[in-house]
């Protein structure tokens, strides 16, 4: 079974990157400089406006290719370079799935949605049969095939597009708000997809989200943004328990906000509902 | 003020969104009709402005039969906010969005602009006063839409999913001024699924599943009943789950919010130590 090979060196370096849409007199990021290592589960949140899908755009190539507008600095995936390279080259090593699905899907069939990326890579048929049922296994949607994308639930939608992404086997898959029109067990259904995609197959995950009571425990690293910039990144347990968090307007865990609202609480940072039973039975 | 009687209502592809559904919501209510995707909640707040007309049934608002009314004249007094902001804005200019609905109210231009910039100031958009809805992100373009509707005053609001995409800090706003809305008389009504949001502001739960109501009652009670959240493919709250694993400490179990649960650990906390 095809998985990247899983190892610690950086597969998206960004280096000094400021961005200006065409027509715009604010920078939409300024002077961002990040690494992100091959096999990461990376959740990157901020409040709305701070620069995180405009970042996402950054790494697929669709800014400077498609958006235009004023690019600074150097944005380096899986070794190419964005700027020299076209989407197309770029969506091979980057999948990207969109906050509403709608947007994205359009075949008559999932089958057809899925093979559609596939065929325009002029894949020998065998090789898409292969793919096709792979990304239909992986993400668990075998019995959708024939459906039509369009009277299927959204958090099926959802699992549509990252198949859809996933047959092109990139090493880096990039989800932009996937869970912002789903209900909460379909949202929960889907980070646990998303996560296994991470742990077994080792893709690099860049998750966009604001929904963070779901995803403390599954993710690696949590970048924040703010106004363009990066401001605050570490383990969830770092950066949630940092004060800023807060101040900078972030939904961190109502658990983690409870245990900063406690009026004695203990050193230690309650984390999970777990940590909290622990302590208090210990108490 | 609005009141819902046997209405069952199926779209022209056939599918049955609303079963034989009623329902009263009195003049002053804060309401949330949560439910999982395709419940038919949007479906059945879309009857409230007659947006859609009942197949079978009535509904009734102010005493007046929405058969017989427009949309225009409905929405006088029920403002809805949709969920997605692209199907409400069209204008050039974020200011002339908030206006065009007040115009065609026919508000004299100095009423209009006062509730322009009323609104504008609300929202916080007073920065793209004079940029295109389509430059905004996802989230400012929901408060655009939401600040079109605010700007006419309606008596009943009607928010669809007006937490999706939003960050923390503006959730936070959301809900104060949603409180605010409520306190001055305004009849709330809330379609969400964002059950955290909720828990933090204890409204009256309708829960529908597959069509109809399945529960109704005030949030604590509804939130916190597992086999019910679990039909509507909801999740209990972080703070409920954490007072279920407590039970055996002596908490109780129906706890839905921040507030409620802070004074709980402290008091358990001074008591042992």
């Amino acid at each position: 079974m095809w998985r990247v090979e899983k190892m610690v060196s950086p597969i998206i370096e960004i280096d000094g990157l400021s961005y200006t849409y065409p027509g715009a007199k604010k920078q939409s990021l300024s002077n961002v400089t990040l690494s992100i290592d091959k096999g990461d589960f990376v959740t990157l949140t901020g409040t709305s406006g701070c620069g995180k899908t405009t970042l996402c755009r950054c790494l697929n190539g669709l800014i400077p290719h498609f958006y235009g507008g004023e690019i600074k600095g150097d944005v380096v995936v899986s070794n190419l370079n964005v700027r020299d390279h076209a989407i197309s080259e770029l969506a091979q090593q980057v999948g990207f799935v969109f906050q509403n699905p709608e947007n994205q899907l359009f075949a008559l069939s999932v089958e057809r949605e899925i093979v559609f990326g596939l065929e325009n890579l002029a894949l020998p048929p065998d090789e898409i049969r292969e793919r096709l049922e792979w990304a239909l296994k992986t993400i668990g949607i075998e019995a959708l095939r024939e459906r039509s994308p369009y009277e299927i639930s959204g958090g099926q939608q959802q699992r549509v597009a990252i198949a859809s992404v996933l047959a092109m086997k990139p090493e880096i898959l990039i989800l932009d708000e996937p869970t912002s029109s789903l209900d909460p067990q379909a949202a929960k259904n889907l980070f646990q997809v998303i996560s296994k995609l991470n742990k077994t197959l080792g893709l690099t995950i860049i998750l966009v989200e604001h929904r963070l009571d779901l995803l403390s425990t599954l993710t690696d690293r949590v970048i924040i943004m703010d106004g363009g910039s990066l401001r605050i990144e570490g383990n969830p347990r770092e950066v949630f328990s940092s004060m800023s968090a807060k101040l900078m307007g972030i939904g961190i865990p109502k658990i983690v906000r409870l245990y900063q609202e406690l009026e004695s609480p203990p050193e230690k940072l309650l984390f999970s509902i777990e940590d909290f039973v622990g302590y208090l039975k210990r108490i | 003020m609005i009141k819902v009687e046997n209405v069952s209502f199926t779209y022209p592809s056939g599918v049955n969104a609303l079963k034989s559904v009623s329902i009263e919501i009195s003049d002053g209510e804060f309401v949330a009709i949560m439910g999982e995707n395709g419940a038919g909640k949007t479906t059945l707040v879309k009857q409230f402005n007659g947006l859609l007309k009942p197949g079978e049934g009535d509904v009734y608002v102010d005493g007046r039969n929405t058969r017989d009314l427009s949309v225009a004249e409905l929405s006088k007094d029920v403002g809805l906010v949709f969920q997605n902001a692209d199907h409400q804005l069209f204008c050039e200019t974020v200011e002339d969005e908030i206006a065009f609905g007040l115009r065609n109210f026919g508000f004299s231009n100095r009423v209009n602009k006062k509730r322009v910039k009323w609104a504008l100031t609300l929202l916080d958009l007073q920065e793209y006063r004079k940029i295109s809805p389509f430059m905004l992100s996802g989230g400012e373009r929901k408060r655009v839409a939401l600040a079109s509707v605010l700007a006419w005053k309606p008596r009943v609001i009607i928010l669809d999913e007006p937490t999706v995409g939003q960050d923390q800090s503006q959730k936070e706003r959301l809900l104060q001024f949603v409180r605010q809305l409520n306190t001055q008389g305004n009849t709330v009504i809330l379609v969400t699924h964002d059950i955290e949001f909720v828990a933090e502001c204890d409204p009256r739960v309708v829960l529908m599943s597959h069509g109809r109501i399945v529960a109704d009652g005030p949030a604590k009670k509804i939130l916190t009943n597992p086999k019910l959240i679990k039909k509507t493919s909801l999740i209990l709250p972080q703070i409920t789950q954490l007072f279920f694993k407590l039970a055996d400490l002596g908490f109780p179990k129906d706890v839905i919010s921040i507030c409620e649960a802070k004074k709980l650990i402290n008091d358990f906390v001074a008591r042992r130590s």
